[in-house]
C-alpha cells in the first residue's frame, strides 16, 4: 500500500511540474508595461526610477537583474523591451545581432580599491603598486614600495591577501580594463573580460562575497562595485589617475570621468579618464535596444513607451535619483547624446520622439 | 483490470519517467559538451589550463576534478573515525534505548539543514577560528571545505551504517557470546563482517554527496582555478565552478562548463558503479 500511495504522489508531483509551465501566459490590459533584464550592476538605480515612473505614469516595468550576458541574449532572442549591459557591445557582436542596435548610457559607477587593514586609514596606490601587488609581485604590506607612496603610515607585516570575484561579472571587466590600460604586463599576462585567469588570490561570489570576505579577513585588498561599496562602510584606496592625482572614489569623481571627448554611439570605456579630477576606474553602463521598434509584433504603444521611459531615464529627473542610490549621474554632455541616439530610434521607418 | 496489473503499469511507467529524465540530461549534457571536446579534444580533461580571456580561451578541467576529489576524499576520512563510532553506539551498544533515539534524531536533523547554512557557519564561525589557533593565515581552502563536508555528509553514512549494524541477526551475536568472546570481539569479528557491505553503501553514498555538494564548498574553498599544492592551499571544484560561472557564460566557456557537469556525472557514476562492485564482492 505505501508503495502505491508513494507512486502516486510522484505522478502527481511530475503531472503538476508540467502544468505550472503554462500559467505564465500575460493577460494583456490596456496599459503597457514593458519587460527588460540585463546587468545586475545598476540594478538598485532602475529598480528605484521605474518605481517612480510606474507610480508617476502609469507604466510598469520591470526589471530582472540576470547579468549583463543574460541582457544581450534576451534582447538578441527578442524577449524583453530593452536590455543592459555593463560592457558594450564590440562591433563583432553588433554585426551578430539579429538587427541594428543602439546603446544608451542611463548613470555611472566605478570599481573601488577596497582593503582592510586597521590602523591604516589612508592608502595611496600609483599605478606601480596596483600592478605588482595584483600580478603577485608585493606579497606583504610592509613593502618598501608601498611605504615609500605612503609616507608616514605605518603598515603592518601581514601577507597581502587578494580577494577577486569568482563569478563572471561586468566588475570584474572595468578592473581588468583599468589594469590592462596601465599596465602593459597584465595586458600580457591577464588581459580583460568578465572573468579571467588569475595569478594571485582567491575568489568570492558577487560584490557581497568580496565585501564578507574583505571584512572578515585581515590583510585583504580586493575590487568591489561602488554602488556596493559606498553603501557599506568599507576602507577605500585612492588610486593615481592619469593626471597623477590620487583621488578618492565618490560620486563626484566618478562622475568627473565622463567629461571630454565621448563619442556620439556612446560606447567607450572611461576608464583612466584624462580629467584631472576624476577616479579613474569608472564606466558608464548602457541600456540596449533595437534601433527598429517594429519587430516580433509589438504595437506602436509599446514602442513609444520604451523610449518615453528611457529618455525620462536620461533626463534631470530620474538622474537626480542617481546619487541616492549610491550612483554617479550622467554629464550634460553624455545626457544630451543619450537624448541624440533615442532621436534616432524608429518604427515602421517613422522615428518615434521628435 | 485488477489492481495487480494497474500497479504494475503505473510502476512501470513511473520508473520509466526516470529512465527518460536522466537519459534526457544525459543527452543534453553531451550535445553542450560536444564544442569543448572538439576543440580540446582529451586534452580538456588533463589540462591545468583555465583562462577565460577573450582571444585566448583555454579551458582544462583537471583543476576542479582534483579538488573535487580532493576535499570529498578529505571529508570521507575526516567524517569515518565519527559516523562509524556512532553508528555502532546507536546500532550496538545502545540499541533501542532513548538515547539512541535522541542522537539519532539529532544525526538526521544535520542532514536536514540547508547546505548554504553550512557554508555561512563555515564562513563566520569556522574559519575565523582557524585563523585564530594559527593553522592559517586566510583560513580559505580545502582543509576548511573539507571539514564542513565531512560534518554535513555524516548523517548519510551513520544512518545506513547504523540500519545495517542493529539488523545483524541477534542468533549470530549470541553464539559468539556463548563461546565467551568480549563485546569488542563480537563487534570485531561478527557484527562489522555481518555488516560490512551495508556500511560500504552507506561510505559511498556519503562520498557521492559531498562530490556534489556546491554552497557550502564554493564560500569556503576560496575559488582560485589552480591544482591545490597542499591540504591548506585555495583550490575550486566542479559543482562550485559551474555554480560561480555559468551566470555570464557563453560560447565555448558555457560549453566547457557544460563538459564538467558531464565529467561530473561520470565520476559520480564511476563511483557508483565501483561501490556496487566492492558491495558485490563482499556480499
Amino acid at each position: 500500500m505505501k508503495t502505491i500511495i508513494s507512486v502516486v504522489l510522484l505522478a502527481v508531483l511530475f503531472s503538476s511540474c508540467q502544468n505550472s509551465g503554462k500559467k505564465t501566459e500575460k493577460s494583456s490590459g490596456e496599459k503597457v508595461s514593458l519587460t527588460a533584464a540585463g546587468a545586475t550592476f545598476p540594478l538598485p538605480y532602475y529598480n528605484l526610477v521605474f518605481k517612480n515612473y510606474s507610480e508617476a505614469k502609469g507604466t510598469q516595468v520591470t526589471y530582472g537583474g540576470i547579468g549583463s550576458g543574460g541582457g544581450i541574449r534576451s534582447l538578441t532572442d527578442k524577449v524583453v523591451d530593452f536590455g543592459a549591459t555593463d560592457a558594450y557591445l564590440e562591433d563583432k557582436q553588433l554585426a551578430e545581432m539579429p538587427a541594428p542596435v543602439v546603446h544608451i548610457p542611463t548613470c555611472l559607477g566605478a570599481v573601488v580599491i577596497a582593503y582592510n587593514l586597521p590602523g591604516v586609514d589612508e592608502l595611496k596606490l600609483s599605478n606601480e603598486l596596483l600592478e605588482k601587488i595584483f600580478l603577485g609581485e608585493i606579497t606583504k604590506w610592509n613593502d618598501p614600495k608601498i611605504v615609500a607612496n605612503n609616507p608616514g603610515v605605518q603598515f603592518p607585516g601581514k601577507d597581502i591577501i587578494f580577494v577577486h570575484r569568482s563569478d563572471g561579472s561586468g566588475t570584474t571587466h572595468i578592473f581588468s580594463d583599468y589594469m590592462t590600460k596601465i599596465s602593459t604586463k597584465w595586458a600580457e599576462k591577464v588581459g580583460t573580460g568578465k572573468s579571467l585567469n588569475w595569478p594571485v588570490g582567491m575568489g568570492a561570489k558577487g560584490n557581497p562575497g568580496v565585501v564578507g570576505t574583505l571584512s572578515q579577513t585581515e590583510g585583504a585588498i580586493g575590487y568591489v562595485g561602488s554602488e556596493f561599496a559606498f553603501a557599506q562602510k568599507i576602507q577605500m584606496a585612492k588610486v593615481q589617475n592619469s593626471q597623477g592625482e590620487y583621488v578618492l572614489p565618490t560620486i563626484a569623481s566618478v562622475s568627473a570621468a565622463a567629461k571630454g571627448n565621448i563619442p556620439d554611439d556612446t560606447r567607450i570605456m572611461l576608464t583612466n579618464s584624462s580629467d584631472a579630477e576624476s577616479y579613474p576606474i569608472s564606466g558608464f553602463t548602457w541600456i540596449i535596444l533595437y534601433k527598429e521598434q517594429a519587430y516580433n509584433g509589438r504595437s506602436l504603444a509599446q514602442a513609444e513607451e520604451t523610449v518615453k521611459l528611457l529618455d525620462w531615464l536620461v533626463g534631470p529627473e530620474a538622474q537626480a535619483e542617481a546619487a541616492n542610490v549610491n550612483y554617479a549621474p550622467l554629464t550634460e554632455d553624455a545626457a544630451a547624446k543619450a537624448k541624440a541616439i533615442l532621436r534616432t530610434i524608429t518604427y515602421d521607418g517613422k522615428p518615434i520622439l521628435n | 483490470m485488477n489492481s495487480d496489473k494497474i500497479t504494475k503499469i503505473v510502476l512501470f511507467s513511473v520508473s520509466f519517467i526516470i529512465l527518460i529524465l536522466a537519459g534526457g540530461m544525459v543527452f543534453s549534457l553531451v550535445g553542450g559538451a560536444i564544442p569543448s571536446f572538439k576543440t580540446f579534444g582529451f586534452g580538456f580533461i588533463t589540462s591545468a589550463q583555465w583562462d577565460p580571456t577573450e582571444g585566448k580561451e583555454q579551458y582544462g578541467a583537471l583543476p576542479f576534478i582534483a579538488g573535487t576529489l580532493i576535499t570529498s576524499l578529505g571529508a570521507l576520512i575526516i567524517s569515518f573515525p565519527l559516523s562509524f563510532a556512532t553508528s555502532l553506539f546507536l546500532g550496538e551498544y545502545y540499541r533501542n534505548t532513548r538515547v539512541a533515539k535522541v542522537l539519532g534524531t539529532m544525526v538526521d536533523l544535520l542532514a536536514g539543514i540547508p547546505s548554504i547554512v553550512y557554508g555561512l557557519w563555515g564562513f563566520y564561525v569556522l574559519r575565523p577560528f582557524l585563523i585564530s589557533i594559527g593553522f592559517d593565515n586566510q583560513g580559505f581552502g580545502v582543509f576548511t571545505s573539507s571539514l564542513v563536508l565531512a560534518i554535513m555528509i555524516i548523517p548519510y553514512a551513520t544512518s545506513l551504517s547504523n540500519e545495517i549494524i542493529s539488523m545483524v541477526p541477534n542468533d549470530l551475536k549470541e553464539a559468539a557470546y556463548s563461546l565467551g568472546s568480549t563485546r569488542y570481539e563480537v563487534i570485531r569479528y561478527v557484527t562489522v563482517p555481518a555488516a560490512r557491505s551495508g556500511i560500504f553503501a552507506g561510505y559511498i553514498l556519503a562520498f557521492g554527496r559531498a562530490l556534489g555538494e556546491t554552497m557550502a564548498v564554493t564560500m569556503l574553498i576560496g575559488n582560485a582555478n589552480r591544482i591545490p599544492d597542499s591540504l591548506f592551499s585555495t583550490g575550486n571544484t566542479m559543482a562550485s565552478v559551474i555554480a560561480n560561472q555559468f551566470g555570464e557564460a557563453d560560447g565555448l566557456k558555457l560549453s566547457a562548463l557544460i563538459s564538467i557537469g558531464l565529467l561530473l556525472f561520470v565520476i559520480t557514476g564511476i563511483v557508483n558503479g565501483i561501490g556496487k562492485l566492492i558491495i558485490k564482492k563482499m556480499s
